[in-house]
């Protein structure tokens, strides 16, 4: 119908047009152009392809129907989802590209005349080394994604899965990997090419396992980065450009957020991918623990010393994300503000399981978003700051990463709560947070610390004041 | 020589990691994670791939083994598709700035 220069010139524009999506992101008030681009530059691509295949046979019928299937499945979990789930939702959607890729990559070697790629059991060398590269990776992002997802869900533990000779394994399996593409182009044996498939799955959940929840946010970055290496290596197979644009943009975008994550534990990317991080296995000075006296209080208590405050600084954490707790902190707030006290939110990078989670759920509640500032625009601030409701938060407020060297979270940046002249923190019990660390926090003269559920004791506090 | 057409496509890979990089780093942190669902939407492109996969089987069959994935394909991205823009949508409808009266 259109010829493949005119429909190589609309795939280019709805390249740009997905730039410019994210470039939308760069502000609250521009994003939701942003996203109406890259829906315009979606609808550019899906038709250019249409009118460039051209044949309208009676499979078309069929194309619409799946789309609309696909369709009304994809609208329904997106209107029906809770925004507490959000990091088990992307999870989900990163391994739906992830197997999209393996199935194109699939069609693409059982028939690549429909590709120009050449015959069955005859397909150019290049091509074949492009959705060898695009089926595996999408195949390691499938599985890999599977198993945050379940990580996130709750369904499997959040808890380290390691045993002996693990990195070796992995690596045996990295390696037998490459092997299998480098025999499959020089026999073309379809059976090879299944079992490169199969290695990659198997090695995606191989890979994440390890991976303990506190580090959930470095593995659906890397994830969301490897969804998009997998569309840029189809994208080289179609020799399409939109796809080559998007899967480099969601790449590099993916592996940006990784190392901001990263940074804001203070690990390296390398030990995160290796795991075994955060489980029971580092609690070990219990000595020192149970001796220390804790304050604790109730919300009386808390409610007293947030009425006479007049500043008052709020940092969430995964907590509040468990205990649906976002909005009754926005009730607390605005009481608060009605007795004229200043309040802002304080988010760490890397509070909750996702980049930007606690942003996202506080926007659910009705929080502006020019209250809510990040870690380096608001750190100083605490020193001239009443109360720090620290709320479902634990590692991220640990001034042990500023003084001891000896502790698995030494240098990662936090919020210097204990600045504050009284510091609120609302948390289930003493236990240590995902790194397995003890808070000193818990133990200081200025800190009052209150058991409860998150959500129970926002409300009670509501109730008090 | 001819250059090879796929230094083309390449140099593009090139270029559009570099463009991502800068753009990237510009996105706001506090909208990170509508960030990762419209990366998640807009790579579900690859849908176009699913659609060329399923529309190229021969006229006496519609479902051949290679068809049938591209169909399965199209159904994993249109989710995608749907369910990244729009739920990117409607977090980002809840992205409000201060209002002077309070509810």
């Amino acid at each position: 119908m259109i010829s493949p220069n005119l429909s190589a010139i609309f795939y280019l524009v709805s390249g740009i047009l997905f730039i410019l999506a994210l470039r939308g992101l760069s502000s609250p008030e521009t994003s939701r152009q942003g996203n109406f681009f890259g829906i315009i530059g979606m609808v550019i691509a899906i038709t250019v392809t249409f009118l460039t295949v051209g044949n309208f046979s009676n499979a078309i019928i069929y194309v619409f129907i799946f789309l609309i299937i696909g369709g009304a499945i994809g609208a329904f979990i997106a209107f029906k989802i809770p925004m507490t789930a959000m990091p088990e939702l992307v999870a989900g959607f990163h391994s739906l590209v992830g197997l999209a890729a393996v199935f194109v990559a699939i069609s693409a070697f059982l028939n690549p005349e429909a590709f120009n790629l050449g015959f069955p059991g005859d397909i150019k060398l290049a091509s074949l080394i492009e959705m060898s590269i695009g089926a595996a990776v999408g195949a390691i992002t499938f599985s890999g994604s599977i198993i945050a997802f379940l990580k996130l869900r709750g369904i499997m533990s959040g808890s380290p899965i390691t045993f002996k000779g693990q990195h070796i394994l992995n690596l045996i399996i990295g390696l037998s990997i490459i092997a299998l593409i480098y025999l499959l182009c020089s026999t073309q044996t379809s059976s090879l090419f299944w079992g490169m498939i199969a290695v990659s799955f198997l090695i995606g959940v191989l890979l994440i396992i390890p991976i303990g929840g506190a580090d959930m946010p470095v593995v659906i970055s890397m994830l969301n980065s490897y969804s998009g290496w997998a569309a840029a290596g189809i994208g080289f197979t179609l020799e399409n450009s939109a796809l080559i644009i998007t899967g480099a943009l969601v790449g590099s975008s993916g592996a940006i957020l990784s190392y901001i994550m990263c940074k804001g534990m203070n690990r390296s990317f390398f030990s995160v991918i290796l795991g075994g991080f955060g489980g029971e296995a580092t609690s070990t000075d219990k000595e020192k623990k149970d001796k220390k006296p804790v304050k604790s209080g109730n919300a009386e208590d808390a409610a007293f010393l947030l009425k006479n405050a007049s500043s008052v600084i709020i940092v969430p954490g995964y907590g509040m994300a468990v205990a649906q707790a976002q909005h009754a902190l926005r009730e607390m707030v605005d009481t608060l503000k009605k007795n004229d006290i200043k309040v802002s939110y304080a988010v760490h990078p890397v509070a909750g399981r996702m980049p930007g989670h606690m942003n996202v759920l506080l926007a659910e509640a009705n929080v502006p978003y020019d209250e809510v500032f990040e870690l380096d625009d608001i750190n100083n601030d605490f020193a001239n700051t009443d109360v720090a409701f620290v709320i479902g938060a634990n590692d991220v407020t640990n001034p042990v990463a500023k003084t001891d060297p000896q502790s698995p979270i030494f240098g990662m940046p936090v919020l210097d709560v204990e600045k504050c002249k009284s510091v609120l923190f609302v948390k289930r019990s003493l236990s240590p947070g995902y790194a397995g660390v003890d808070n000193e926090l818990f133990y200081r003269e200025n800190t009052l610390m209150l058991f409860a559920d998150a959500k129970k004791m926002t409300e009670d506090i509501v109730k008090n004041i | 020589m001819e250059i090879d057409p796929f230094i083309f496509r390449f140099s593009i890979f090139i270029l559009a990691i570099f463009v991502g990089y800068y753009v990237v780093w510009s996105v706001t942190p506090s909208l990170h994670t509508p960030l990762m669902s419209v990366t998640n939407a807009i790579s579900s492109v690859i849908i176009v791939g699913a659609i060329i996969a399923a529309l190229a089987s021969s006229s006496d069959s519609i479902f051949d083994t290679s068809s049938i994935f591209g169909f399965l394909a199209i159904i994993l991205a249109a989710i995608n598709i749907f369910g990244g823009f729009l739920v990117t949508q409607r977090m980002l409808q809840m992205y409000k700035k201060k209002k002077k009266d309070k509810k």
